[in-house]
């Protein structure tokens, strides 16, 4: 039974709570507040909270700039092809690991695992040279490759756990209750399974869009994606805060809203079910 | 159950996954390997045969070696204490009864969903800017010389900068593994005349070790290969420069193939003794 | 129809058998109940009944016909599971009619039996629902409903009522005996429970590590149970065994006396002893009784309101006529 708690004491944890996610978060405010602020509030002493006049030209600014669109239609596609080809290899292997597992079944899942553990810049060179060979550099099909592979192991892990949640004997009742094979994917498991495949899709698309060392290293212009958007600003010149702010809030909001729906699942994924 | 049939059909559909891994696992690798072994400069003659041990030997013994280990080091254990210990501390506070509580989780998981190079961007410029940042306002405002941070402190600041991005992950995970506990055993040792530290230092701590184990793991190999908050704030200058910095130096900056290569297998072993641990632990709650 | 005839069935996993070549038939419209403490094979042998294992060898006959090799959906018999295996991601309507769907039954003979089903199970107010929002019992009785629109030829049932507490379960044991009655279709029921089993069977059959040890009425059990074991597994609270110089008296290895087959007396009787815990029940007392010749305490039924305490001297006379006598092996001497 859960205690009942004075209310006293939960105005505290409360104030507490609060003042810590706050002070978390404040970075992350900070960011956006500055990107509705001209150059010269985002810089003035003392600094400005609320009270300035709230302006969009950063984001027209940003927007104008040829380029922008294209980082982002990178981000996206890259982003998003390597979620999709990395579900559509990883659903059938978790699925057959899930219900027709093998003596082997769990030392496939530890080594795909291990694949994980082996530091990229450990291998840059080697994949940077066969990216020359293979005429992928600088290629969205390229990033969408190595991001894929990158994250394979935790597809098929996640994928993995969540099919194993689904009881046996539902099946057995479907089976029963005179679905055949096919009924019995078509209508049990496939719509049990939809909602562990989402949260793997969303937290799969978030790792992608924010990978930032394949991404800067294996990118020059044509394919760069977000992140070498943004890190293409770590030499400023001239007032440039407000622009940053804007910029940065464009490349992170997606991913917060994102966030937000798929933090649920997101200790099971990313323990590989160790913590639940 | 399972026939023949369905046993041959299960693995033909695991073969893709299993062979794109295998590929991307081994032929990366054996480059690697094969190149360490190699004077390989592609911009200064290209091949120039082979030198056994000799990259290896001389990477270790490079002036940068040994303060890329000591930077490596400090910002790996220096993270991994803050994130452990405000980890643990955050959970339990987001674990008492409050008002408001999905909102105050939404907020301190935030930091983990930013790319890093964006954090490292907002912190670089508009915090720890010596001039502009609003650190050096607040500095300015108590009357105290702003601090110059990626100079002078360059470790320390990126350590602040990774711990902000990591907190949330540690966070999550500690209140999941706290809010696992029964709170019945917390009420009998309460019953047996334990107080809180005696409480928190018998029942609860215990009960998060192996979280706490395995946050300790997943970061270090997250944080071993840190890239783009470095790339960003630095450029690995002022002593920031860590053993995955200095092996992206030798190999696309110096262009020093062989030597970069033999920098690079010893990041695997490294990388491959924290996961060794890992995947015990994974591995056991396997059969459970 | 529902005849189910098992003939010289065995079930093994790999070199462990864990059912021995077995025969049983079950009668058309029988409620049979397979009752057993767990590990006994009674939930391997509905299975197996079900078509959801494979037999090792051996024959299965439902109404005649060889059913051994016919997969589950095309043996006629509906199932209701433990967890009940309800589609979380369907409402309760679509759950019901679901076993119809896949038979290819027309969509308002469908609905005509959905609503007749859940008109008797008290469902039509929680149709829309998910079973995500149902309580335990109710939960039950969907999957009750989603084997009665099938019209099956049988019921099996694999312990329904042990997620259910104590009240709740003591009523679904009514509502499944009166559907029973009702539909007068043949019933397997599996439960470790031999108060279900006595309250509900036509027939039981007591298992013990994959083997038969009696079949017969519940009362049939009670009054003769074939060996030891029935003998202490069927009856509430337990028969007291006693073996050693007391049941040398009567010239056998081990006697059997119910509690409620004992006279209990202040003065005089068999056996002398000390009363110990007494569990007043209202209507009944319950006894246990240290008698210095016996190593357990023997378990007695008196009178409610029977005014004994702990530590009191108490007389015990078995009556001669419910003494049950074993042999060595354990059997039954009649």
């Amino acid at each position: 039974m859960a205690r009942t708690v004075t209310t006293n004491r939960k105005i505290i944890n409360t104030a507490a709570a609060w003042a810590v996610g706050l002070l978390i978060f404040f970075p992350i405010l900070w960011t956006i507040l500055t990107s509705f602020k001209t150059e010269a509030v985002a810089v003035a002493d003392p600094p400005v909270f609320l009270a300035f006049d709230w302006t969009l030209d950063n984001y027209r600014t940003v927007l104008e700039r040829s380029n922008y669109a294209r980082f982002l239609m990178n981000s996206i596609i890259i982003a998003g092809g390597a979620t999709l080809l990395g579900l559509l290899i990883a659903i059938p292997a978790a699925w057959s690991m899930a219900f027709v597992p093998s003596r082997k079944t769990k030392d496939i899942l530890l080594w795909m695992l291990s694949t994980k553990m082996l530091p990229a810049v450990g291998v840059l060179y080697p994949i940077y040279l066969i990216f020359i060979r293979l005429g992928l550099l600088d290629t969205r099909t390229g990033l969408i490759i190595v991001l894929m592979l990158m994250n394979l192991p935790i597809i098929v892990w996640m994928l993995y756990t969540y099919f194993k949640e689904i009881p046996g004997e539902i099946l057995e009742a479907a089976r029963m209750d005179g679905a055949s094979l096919k009924d019995e994917i078509l209508y049990v498991l496939t719509p049990m399974a939809i909602p562990g495949i989402a949260s793997t899709m969303l937290l799969n698309f978030i790792l992608a869009w924010n990978e930032a060392f394949w991404t800067l290293n294996l990118t020059a212009a044509k394919a760069a994606p977000l992140t070498a958007f943004i890190a293409s600003y770590s030499s400023p010149e001239g007032l440039f805060f407000a622009k940053l702010s804007a910029a940065s809030t464009m490349a992170i909001a997606p991913i917060l809203i994102l966030g937000w729906f798929s933090q649920k699942q997101l200790v099971s994924g990313l323990t590989f079910g160790a913590v639940k | 159950m399972a026939t023949q049939h369905s046993r041959s059909a299960a693995r033909f559909m695991m073969a893709p996954a299993v062979i794109l891994l295998l590929g991307w696992m081994l032929v990366p690798l054996i480059m690697t390997l094969y190149f360490s072994f190699k004077r390989y400069l592609p911009l200064r003659g290209g091949d120039l045969g082979w030198t056994g041990f000799d990259n290896y030997v001389r990477f270790v013994t490079s002036s940068a070696f040994w303060p890329s280990v000591q930077a490596t080091l400090i910002i790996v254990g220096g993270t991994l204490l803050i994130t452990v210990i405000f980890g643990v501390l955050l959970g339990i506070l987001l674990n008492q009864p409050m008002w408001g509580q999905g909102v105050v989780r939404i907020l301190v998981i935030a930091p983990f969903f930013v790319m890093p190079t964006v954090s490292a961007l907002v912190w670089k410029n508009m915090f720890m800017d010596p001039v502009n940042g609003l650190f050096a306002h607040l500095w300015k405002a108590v009357g105290a010389q702003p601090i110059e941070w990626l100079s002078d402190i360059s470790l320390f600041s990126i350590v602040l900068i990774v711990s902000w991005q990591w907190l949330p992950f540690a966070t999550l995970i500690l209140l999941t593994a706290i809010q696992s506990l029964d709170s019945e055993q917390l009420e009998a040792a309460e019953m047996d005349g334990a107080p809180v530290l005696k409480r928190f230092a018998y029942i609860t701590l215990p009960h998060l070790s192996r979280a706490i184990t395995i946050v300790i793991l997943i970061e270090t190999i997250f944080l071993l290969s840190i890239f783009a908050e470095i790339f960003v704030t630095t450029g690995g200058a002022f002593g920031s420069r860590t053993l995955t910095y200095l092996i992206f130096q030798r190999v696309l900056e110096s262009q020093n193939v062989g030597l970069g290569s033999a920098g690079g297998v010893y990041a695997i072993i490294l990388a491959n003794i924290v996961a060794i641990f890992l995947m015990r632990i994974v591995g056991k709650n396997l059969d459970a | 129809m529902g005849q189910i005839k098992l003939e010289q069935v065995t079930k093994s996993f790999g070199p462990v058998e864990v059912i021995p070549p077995l025969d049983l038939t079950i009668g058309d419209g029988e409620f049979t109940v397979f009752v057993g403490p767990s590990g006994c094979g009674k939930s391997t042998l509905l299975r197996l009944i079900a078509g959801l294992e494979d037999i090792t060898s051996g024959t299965i006959r439902i109404d005649g016909q060889d059913a051994t090799n016919v997969p589950p959906a095309k043996r006629g018999l509906a199932m209701v599971f433990q967890s009940y295996a309800l589609y979380p991601h369907m409402s309760v309507r679509k759950n019901i009619a679901f076993p119809m769907r896949m038979a290819g039954i027309p969509e308002d003979e469908q609905n005509r039996r959905i609503e007749a089903a859940a008109t008797a199970l008290n469902l039509t107010d929680y149709l829309e629902r998910r079973p995500g929002q149902l309580s335990g019992g109710q939960r039950q009785r969907v999957a009750i409903g989603r084997a009665i629109v099938r019209e099956p030829a049988a019921f099996l049932f694999d312990e329904p009522l042990s997620n259910l507490d104590a009240a709740l379960r003591v009523g679904m044991r009514l509502e499944i005996s009166e559907l029973h009655k009702r539909l007068a279709t043949t019933m397997i029921y599996v439960t470790h429970d031999q108060v279900e089993a006595m309250t509900m069977a036509d027939k039981i059959v007591v298992l013990q590590a994959g083997v038969i040890e009696q079949v017969g009425s519940p009362l049939e059990l009670y009054r003769a149970p074939r060996n030891v074991f029935v003998a202490g597994f069927i009856g509430s609270p337990k028969m007291n065994l006693l073996s050693g110089p007391e049941a040398e008296k009567h010239g056998v290895h081990t006697i059997g006396i119910r509690p409620e087959h004992t006279a209990i007396s202040t003065e005089s009787g068999t056996w002398e002893g000390t009363v110990g815990v007494a569990e007043h029940l209202g209507s009944d007392t319950f006894l246990h009784v240290q008698c210095p010749q016996f190593a357990e305490p023997l378990t007695v039924r008196a009178s409610g309101e029977f005014p004994v305490q702990y530590g009191d001297r108490i007389f015990l006379t078995p009556d001669p006529a419910h003494l049950h006598r074993f042999d060595a092996a354990g059997l039954r001497i009649a």
